[in-house]
């Protein structure tokens, strides 16, 4: 499985490259990657149904029982069979899509990259693999939505997918690691496996509202929706792929993964049917009031997301089995329309439903196929949408608990997927050719190939359902925790269920023909509530921005004084009240001992500080302040550390130089004092207590008695280990190196960052003109 | 800055303190001394010619870009670090070669926590350097 994720993010590395090479043909060998893991998935198949997981684990960081541990149950095998096959498909219609577009090989990356993620995410067993793998998604589906980045609707879009996203997946890091702690283990399998009662700890409730906001944001749950909507100004491609299929899933498949260890309570069982009956019947209504063929398609997959999590919620043996058969179903038919949508707008130039009409005769293929969907969509016989509703009406008939107004909810989110589906195929495909019509043309293989195949196999299984009995009984088992067989059928017999699909059927078709003043009506019910949604997430922002500006006003002033000022009172503040608490204020001894060097050093000291407090330029105090640096070089080699002594040396001697070239430029000091004497006065108390409370520090240290077990190990193995008689340098470069490279790369960024600071000065038009190419050069 | 003296001093000085920052480097091992103090002392050097001679003059001696020395270093740092793979030891585990004399004593040993050492030196070059030479190149 790592094989499978690792060739598909090698295959992303090399998308930019390939497509360069073979702009013809390069979606077709990247689509190998995919297709390749699509052929092992399945390979896997019959182990899986057969009730055996498939496990695989590396250590990852093992100090702190990190594993890049991955499992393959039967809801992973869905999932990862959606994702390699969808993939392998989507990436063949992105190069028919996308053909000859500047950035067709960054597209190629990203998707691709986004497909490793996704993989990884629905097959991670350990809960920081899972968290990785979960933001990994975000980041990409950022990268996508905003992949036309020239445009600003498109970058709002993808900010504020990624900060609902992103703030979701905080959410689940926090849940993740609460769940670790009160599940005593650090895989989902393990906690799962250990059987414990997490419905009655102490933390359920912690865990259970974060991981259901990770799971909400993800999956643009009423009140995190406005994102999904605007996410559409992604390429087709995205949004066929990530918005309907995939990563939008996530959510779903999160909570599905849980709802073995924390499904079953009263709190678990509203909060999930609520809001995802509310956002099915919300999404329902918003695709009928929409424009667009794409937000239309946007809203119906909030409605197909929001049933999913209604289902989780309930439960009950139906609901279970409906979710397992739904999710298969909307993937399919979701994703064939998308891309046909996509194929319209290609063909036509537009995906406004008003402008198109007629289109059956220029694209025959992609209308076949959109209508084989779209029937999908509307859960009419035979097809495999049709048993998804069956099986949803038997969940919330088969539930003992009052959720009749979850049952209107439905029926009514139901009716409205007829009323989409005559949106996106009736109203565009039939009737009289309009202006975008009459130019309108098929697009290429790769652009009807996977509409073609999804929405085929919509059919297909909804003629022949046995065939995916055991995986779907495998999936359902995932989602119960214990097993739990599915047998689909097309008839069910005159059940109750079967009547509620004639009043949806009959409703649907009243919606679509009474489309009109439902959408007037529909419209005052946008702006009294999503629109607040977007509106609000506007007002957060703004918000957020005012109290950083605020914030950075006054803690940024640019007065360098007062940054020193501030820090420094901090320093004094903290370590003056720790050291006062601790009661570690020691005495030093006041016999000297005869240390004649030291004493006369610090003399050199004392004097060198006079010489910077009177110094009446700015060179004059740097210069008497190198007599206390040179001083204390020669501390350090008078008193056993040459080493130190020395880099002490070449660094007083750098700065010196350094600050030289610095001063060159400044302006002279002004004459007279240069502020008020009450700052004076006040930075004085400060100097004087920072210093004597890092004095106070020292002799406390002084006085503890220094522990000699790591000098006596550094000191017998140096040699003997490392080959090296300089015990420091040793220490530096061989026992804690990697504390140097940490110190180095702090170094390197340092350099670096003072030359891009510098450098930007010039970049500034006011700058003065260059002389000669060597700026020009360097920069 | 125009001055003999400076400029005189500096040409003895230059090649013996680059001599003499290498011997730094190399004896680091055993004596005082190390890849950053001898980083520093090259630093100084160069510093010191850029001031008596003038930036470009130190650029044409250096040759390369001090950006380059930093990232040079800072890669052949972590590079050390991976010849403990193979081994299956932890990142950075040092790896030894011994040379040894006639009479079968240690004469030479030559292992990856030198050339960190030789990275810690290009990269404290590298970036004393960057500096000096953006500051000064403001003129």
């Amino acid at each position: 499985m790592l094989t499978a994720i690792g060739i598909i993010f090698l295959a992303a590395a090399l998308a930019p490259t390939l497509n360069r090479l073979f702009p013809s043909f390069a979606h077709w060998l990247l689509a190998l990657a995919p297709a390749g893991g699509f052929v092992w998935f399945a390979g896997q198949f019959a182990t899986v149904v057969g009730g055996q997981p498939v496990a695989e684990s590396w250590k990852w960081v093992p100090a702190l029982g990190v594993e890049l541990a991955f499992r393959l149950d039967g809801l992973s095998l869905l999932f990862a069979l959606l994702i390699t096959g969808i993939g392998t498909l989507i990436v063949l219609y992105s190069g028919g899509y996308l053909r000859g577009h500047r950035h067709e090989g960054r597209f190629l990356f990203f998707i691709m990259a986004f497909m490793g993620a996704m993989l990884g995410l629905v097959l991670a067993d350990d809960i920081i693999s899972l968290f990785v793998f979960w933001e990994l998604t975000s980041v990409t589906s950022f990268l996508l939505i905003g992949f036309n980045h020239a445009d600003a609707r498109s970058r709002r879009s993808a900010l504020q997918a990624l900060l609902v996203t992103g703030g979701g997946g905080m959410a689940l890091l926090a849940g993740l690691i609460l769940l670790g702690t009160a599940g005593g283990a650090g895989s989902l399998s393990e906690i799962a496996a250990k059987g414990m009662d997490l419905t009655t700890h102490g933390l359920y409730l912690p865990i259970l509202a974060l991981l259901v906001l990770a799971a909400f944001t993800k999956s643009a749950q009423v009140p995190f929706h406005f994102w999904l909507p605007n996410a559409m100004d992604a390429p087709t491609p995205v949004s066929a792929y990530l918005h309907s299929a995939t990563m939008v899933k996530a959510g779903i498949y999160l909570l599905a993964r849980l709802s073995p260890m924390l499904g079953g309570t009263d709190i678990w069982f509203w909060t999930l049917t609520g809001f995802g009956a509310l956002t099915a019947f919300w999404g329902g209504a918003m695709a009928l009031r929409a424009t667009d063929l794409k937000k239309i398609l946007a809203y119906t997959t909030l409605m197909a997301l929001g049933t999913l999590t209604m289902l989780v919620g309930l439960g009950t043996d139906y609901a279970i089995r409906g979710f397992a058969a739904f999710l298969l179903a909307h993937s399919l038919y979701k994703g064939a329309l998308f891309m046909g949508a996509g194929s319209v707008d290609h063909g036509s130039g537009t995906r406004e439903v008003g402008e198109l009409s007629g289109l059956f005769r220029a694209m025959p293929v992609t209308g076949v196929f959109i209508a084989l969907a779209a029937l999908s969509m509307s859960g009419l016989p035979p097809f495999l949408g049709f048993i998804g509703k069956e099986l949803i009406y038997e969940g919330l008939l088969t539930t003992d608990r009052p959720v009749w107004p979850v049952l209107v909810a439905s029926v009514l989110a139901n009716a409205t997927m007829l009323g989409a589906a005559g949106l996106v195929f009736v109203k565009p495909f039939l009737g009289a050719p309009s202006k975008a019509a009459a130019h309108a043309h098929e697009g290429g293989v790769t652009l009807w190939l996977g509409p073609a195949l999804l929405a085929s196999l919509g059919l297909l299984l909804g003629l022949y359902p046995a065939v995916l009995d055991g995986l779907l009984g495998q999936v359902a088992a995932s989602v119960r925790g214990e097993p739990l067989a599915v047998e689909l059928h097309l008839w069910h017999g005159l059940t109750p269920a079967l009547g509620l699909s004639a009043i949806t059927v009959a409703l649907g078709i009243g919606f679509y023909l009474a489309l009109r003043p439902l959408t007037a009506g529909l419209a005052g019910l946008e702006r009294a509530t999503r629109f607040d949604a977007d509106k609000g997430w506007d007002h957060i922002l703004n918000g957020l921005d005012a109290l950083a500006r605020a914030v950075t006003g006054q803690l940024q002033g640019g007065v360098m004084t007062r940054y020193m000022a501030i820090i420094f009172t901090a320093m004094l503040l903290l370590l003056g009240s720790t050291l006062w608490f601790r009661q570690a204020l020691v005495l030093p001894a006041t016999d000297l001992g005869g240390q004649w060097v030291g004493l006369l050093l610090g003399i050199m000291m004392l004097v060198g500080t006079a010489g910077a407090l009177r110094a009446r330029s700015r060179l004059g105090a740097i210069t008497a302040l190198s007599i206390n640096g040179l001083s204390v070089a020669m501390f350090f080699i008078a008193y056993g550390a040459p080493d130190v002594g020395i880099t002490q040396l070449m660094v007083e001697t750098l700065t010196a130089i350094i600050l030289v070239l610095v001063l060159a430029r400044l302006p002279a000091l002004p004459k007279g004092p240069d502020r008020k004497p009450q700052a004076a006065f006040l930075h004085g108390i400060l100097a004087l207590g920072l210093g004597g409370v890092v004095t106070a520090i020292l002799l406390a240290i002084i006085a503890l008695p220094l522990p000699m077990t790591l000098s006596q190990f550094f000191g017998d193995t140096s040699y003997l280990e490392a080959y090296g008689r300089n015990v420091v340098n040793v220490i530096l470069v061989d026992f804690r190196g990697f504390d140097t490279l940490g110190e180095i790369t702090v170094v390197a960024s340092a350099g670096l960052g003072v030359l891009a600071l510098l450098k930007a000065r010039y970049a500034r038009p006011k700058a003065k003109p260059q002389t000669g190419p060597q700026t020009g050069e360097a920069a | 800055m125009d001055s003999l003296i400076l400029r005189t001093a500096t040409r003895l000085l230059l090649t013996l303190m680059i001599l003499f920052s290498i011997f730094i480097l190399w004896r680091g091992h055993n004596e005082p001394g190390g890849g950053f103090v001898g980083g520093l002392i090259c630093a100084v050097a160069f510093a010191l010619h850029a001031l008596a001679f003038g930036v470009k003059e130190m650029k044409r001696l250096l040759v390369v870009d001090p950006r380059s020395l930093l990232g040079g270093g800072l890669l052949l740092g972590i590079l050390s670090g991976f010849f403990a793979g193979p081994g299956g030891d932890p990142f950075m585990t040092a790896r030894w070669i011994i040379f040894k004399d006639a009479t079968g004593a240690k004469a030479l040993a030559l292992g990856t926590p030198v050339l960190f050492d030789i990275g810690v030196y290009l990269v404290v070059v590298g970036a004393l350097l960057a500096m000096v030479q953006a500051l000064m190149e403001e003129d």
